[in-house]
């Protein structure tokens, strides 16, 4: 069997990230694993601008980020498979994977990083009634058609879900011809970047329904009518407030998961909140060896931020490699009251560098404070002016700071 | 001059083509849907009941003990899956338990094996039970099939052997003439000396198209939950409540491919109307907590439902017409249609077909070839097989891990997958979790490949149901 240093599952921004993190920190032996006919991933249809404020000082669109990636692992002779589909592994760290040229191989890697990316929540996870007939679509799916297969999938479109990619695809539809009738987002505010609320749908006139969802579906063929009411707060619908839309198709930005599949065969634990897998400071999963990043960990907003994380977690990787020491006293860090998740889940006893927290409110907070406590005691408190669950937090903590925990971490967020 | 028409290519018409083709007969099959298995067969339980449930004398307890029967031998043939999971019938009460005792007498008598089983054993096996359960019947004969694969299995044999498959179109016409009728679509008129009607939901039309129709079909909808292959462990076996005189209740199904369906309810619709609600699935979500605990519903990947023609007096219809004994009717076949199937085609042949045709044994019967499932074979069968041809190793549906060469081969089997759902039927991808978002477009780019058509063109499923529009070129 083929030995390799780091397998990385995904060529992705995040795979790239965290290979190229790996290489330049001292491992030599790398192999990407990609699933597509390209590096890229998920950029690659996502032709708009808006990326690379953060990493690269300009901005960007999807492919053109994802080709200075592309272009650093080819500079880098990084090693990867295109068309190859990551069948399984194992907590030995024993991968099999499949290609064309190749047929069914397996290999042993010294660590494992997850950067397979997340996939978008459809309609079966969130039971829309109403009938299976064709036109009803992820807004990643109708994205890709069109950027990618030069197909638009209707004329008349209704978005479920004011998740980034809908907010996009209503203005991305709306360039090529079609009428956005309308955004329902079933919580009271939006799930999506402020910037794209302004620019996707303000400048295009599309109204957007909050505390809306939509509660039915009808058509022969195809997607004719839907029809979406108001709900309380208990998400129930409220009777008498319902609305028909005449539409072709429906997208649904409905949210994105954490791709995880190949987790359960190797053991890895799963966080309830991001159902992505459980990680200490260091990125490592509840399997030794085998590491999580980007949006196979838990979603974030900026393909920047993606990028950051997984560099970071491609540092960490080679260091483990060169000099691994295991701490078996483990700090849990859990959520409290205002908080969805905390991401890393637990820290090691004697971290070796600041830790950066990233967490994601429950509903937006004005003016508010974020405590992180040992215990009862709060050791840390950052003031916020304005938070959105779909903004992703960052606090970092210093090491001492977190070195002298002794109980456990929890985080808290409360209107001052 | 076709010596047979046989409207409608659901479970019993597969059956019957199946069944036909093995004798010298010219037989056409016609379905308005565009794939075979498109209406009742398309959404149900996928249960082979063993026939405790049936009222005595009916022609459901004989055919449905029969048919099930039949089962493991012709799934054995075909190379299709068939899995005795068993089945345990659960009860709450004691008014529940005289219903036990009810179905164990009736099972006894009709040679069906069941066993009581008290909690304690119940729970030893199943650790999802509900608390309130006290009492179970253990059926373990009880088996799960895949429906849709056995349909297309049945067909495709009856087609390598001559039968000829018309998909896509409508009957509308069914004139008689001296001695034999013409059949009526869109496209085609088709003269034929005998015409058996198993157009499931559609019979009661069909009849009416020759006689006032001598039955009469309520639309009967069920609607499901189905759970993610993580779920898998949820229950083990199919877990019935006590059946009630409006059906066989809300169940907890594994699948044969390790999903978990969860209902159905059951009410009666004005029109074929598929849609699911929302007061149908809570209704489900109500009924399953007196059976099953600890419902993993963050594990549904779909909702689904099903319609099934039930008949005024509970029972199939499977008659001549009055007007010409050459009509057979095959009408109101609800549930057990699936375990039946098979007994009622010998049934028609039998007692139907043999008055009105000669029938003799074809001189040489064609087996179909199973196509290869790689996710059945071992790593060293897979690499041969990518071997020979290295498109078995391109995996399209990663969920499913689906290969480019399996849809290839389902696109041009002998009744080649023509649609989106047409593949999914055959080959499953889109069946997991990201339920088709990645790789519905990579389907359609083989369709589009392999049947020589513009992407935009792909269907989904119906006449109208295209990918969309080419974008504007620039």
């Amino acid at each position: 069997m083929v030995n390799i240093d780091v397998a990385v599952i995904g060529g992705g921004s995040a795979g790239m990230a965290a290979a190229l993190s790996a290489k330049e920190n001292g491992v030599e032996n790398i192999l990407i694993l990609e699933q597509g006919n390209e590096l890229g991933g998920i950029l690659q249809q996502c032709i708009h601008n808006g990326f690379g404020l953060q990493v690269y000082n300009e901005e960007l669109t999807g492919p053109s980020f994802a080709q200075k990636l592309i272009d650093e692992v080819n500079n880098n002779n990084i090693d990867y498979r295109l068309e190859t589909t990551v069948i399984s592994i194992t907590k030995d760290k024993q991968i099999t994977y499949v290609n064309e040229k190749e047929g069914y191989v397996s290999v042993k890697a010294k660590s494992i990083i997850l950067a397979c990316g997340c996939y978008e929540r459809n309609r079966g996870a969130i039971s829309i009634p109403g009938v299976r007939v064709k036109g009803i679509y992820t807004a990643g799916e109708a994205q890709k058609l069109l950027n990618i297969e030069n197909i638009l999938v209707g004329k008349r479109v209704f978005i479920l879900g004011s998740g980034d990619i809908g907010l996009i695809m209503a203005r991305r539809m709306m360039l090529e011809g079609a009428k956005v009738l309308g955004v329902a987002e079933i919580m009271p505010y939006s799930n999506g970047l402020m910037r794209n609320i302004v620019q996707c749908l303000k400048d295009f006139d599309i109204p957007l329904y909050l505390s809306h969802t939509i509660i039915d579906v009808q058509g022969k063929e195809h997607v004719e009518k839907i029809t979406i009411g108001k709900v309380d707060k208990n998400k129930k619908l409220i009777k008498g407030t319902e609305k028909d839309f005449w539409v072709d198709t429906l997208l649904l930005a409905v949210g994105l998961i954490p791709e995880t599949s190949l987790t359960q065969t190797a053991g890895i634990q799963l966080d309830a909140h991001t159902k992505g897998p459980l990680v200490n400071d260091r990125f490592e999963t509840t399997v030794p060896g085998i590491y999580a990043c980007g949006n196979a960990l838990h979603v974030h907003d900026l393909v920047d931020f993606v990028t950051m994380e997984s560099k970071l977690v491609g540092r960490f990787v080679a260091e483990d490699i060169l000099s691994y020491t295991t701490t078996p006293n483990l700090i849990n860090v859990f959520p409290l009251e205002g908080v969805n998740y905390v991401l890393p889940q637990r820290l090691n006893k004697d971290v070796k560098e600041k830790v950066t927290f990233y967490f994601r409110v429950n509903k937006p907070y004005k003016e508010s404070k974020v405590e992180f406590l040992d215990g009862d005691r709060v050791i840390k408190s950052v003031k916020k002016k304005y938070m959105l669950p779909a903004n992703m937090e960052r606090i970092t903590l210093k090491k001492d700071e977190i070195n002298n925990i002794s109980f456990d971490l929890k985080v808290r967020v409360s209107e001052i | 001059m076709q010596d047979i028409v046989i409207i409608g290519a659901g479970i019993v018409g597969s059956f019957l083509a199946h069944d036909l083709s093995k004798y010298d007969l010219k037989v056409t099959v016609i379905d308005k849907e565009n794939d075979i298995a498109n209406g009742t067969t398309m959404a149900n339980s996928a249960i082979i009941h063993t026939g405790y449930d049936p009222e005595d004398g009916t022609l459901k307890s004989e055919l449905n003990v029969k048919g099930a029967k039949m089962y493991p031998e012709i799934c054995k043939e075909l190379k299709i899956d068939y899995q005795k999971c068993g089945a345990y019938v659960v009860a709450c009460d004691k008014e529940e338990i005289k219903i036990l005792d009810q179905l164990k007498n009736r099972a006894d008598k009709r040679n069906i094996r069941a066993h009581y089983m008290e909690r304690e054993e119940i729970v030893k096996n199943e650790v999802n039970i509900s608390d309130d359960v006290i009492k179970a019947i253990s059926f373990p004969d009880t088996a799960i099939i895949y429906p849709w694969q056995c349909a297309i299995a049945l067909m495709e044999e009856a087609v390598i052997n001559g039968v000829d498959l018309i998909l896509g179109e409508k009957v509308y016409k069914i004139d008689e003439k001296q001695g034999f009728f013409t059949v009526y679509t869109e496209k085609k008129a088709i003269n034929t000396k005998v015409i058996i009607n198993a157009a499931g939901c559609g019979a009661e039309k069909i009849a009416n198209m020759i006689e006032k129709s001598p039955f009469h079909i309520t639309y009967k909808k069920g609607e499901y939950f189905v759970l993610s292959k993580q779920a898998n462990k949820f229950v083990n076996h199919i877990i019935y409540p006590v059946p009630t005189k409006v059906g066989k209740g809300v169940l907890a199904v594994p699948t044969t491919h390790g999903n978990i369906l969860l209902g159905p309810n059951s009410n009666i619709c004005e029109s074929e109307d598929l849609s699911t609600t929302s007061e149908g699935l809570e209704y489900v979500r109500n009924h399953l907590n007196r059976i099953v605990k600890n419902i993993p519903y963050h594990e549904v990947i779909r909702s689904y439902s099903g319609l099934r023609p039930t008949g005024n007096n509970g029972d199939f219809y499977i008659k001549p017409s009055y007007k010409n004994k050459n009509i057979i009717h095959l009408g109101c076949i609800d549930s057990p249609g699936l375990a039946s199937a098979p007994a009622i085609s010998a049934y028609v042949i039998q007692e139907y077909i043999k008055k009105c045709l000669d029938l003799l044994p074809k001189r040489k019967y064609v087996k179909r070839k199973a196509p290869p499932v790689m996710n059945q074979l071992c790593e060293k069968e897979k690499n041969d097989m990518v071997k020979t041809q290295p498109l078995y190793g391109k995996i399209v549906c990663k969920c499913e891990k689906i290969s480019y060469q399996e849809i290839v081969d389902a696109i041009h089997s002998p009744c080649g997958a023509k649609t989106i759902k047409a593949i999914k039927k055959r080959v499953r991808p889109g069946m997991g979790k990201c339920q088709g978002g990645f790789c519905e477009i990579e389907v359609a780019k083989i369709l589009s490949k392999e049947l020589n058509i513009p992407l935009a063109q792909v269907l989904y499923d119906e006449k109208h149901s295209n990918l969309g529009t080419e974008a504007k070129q620039w």
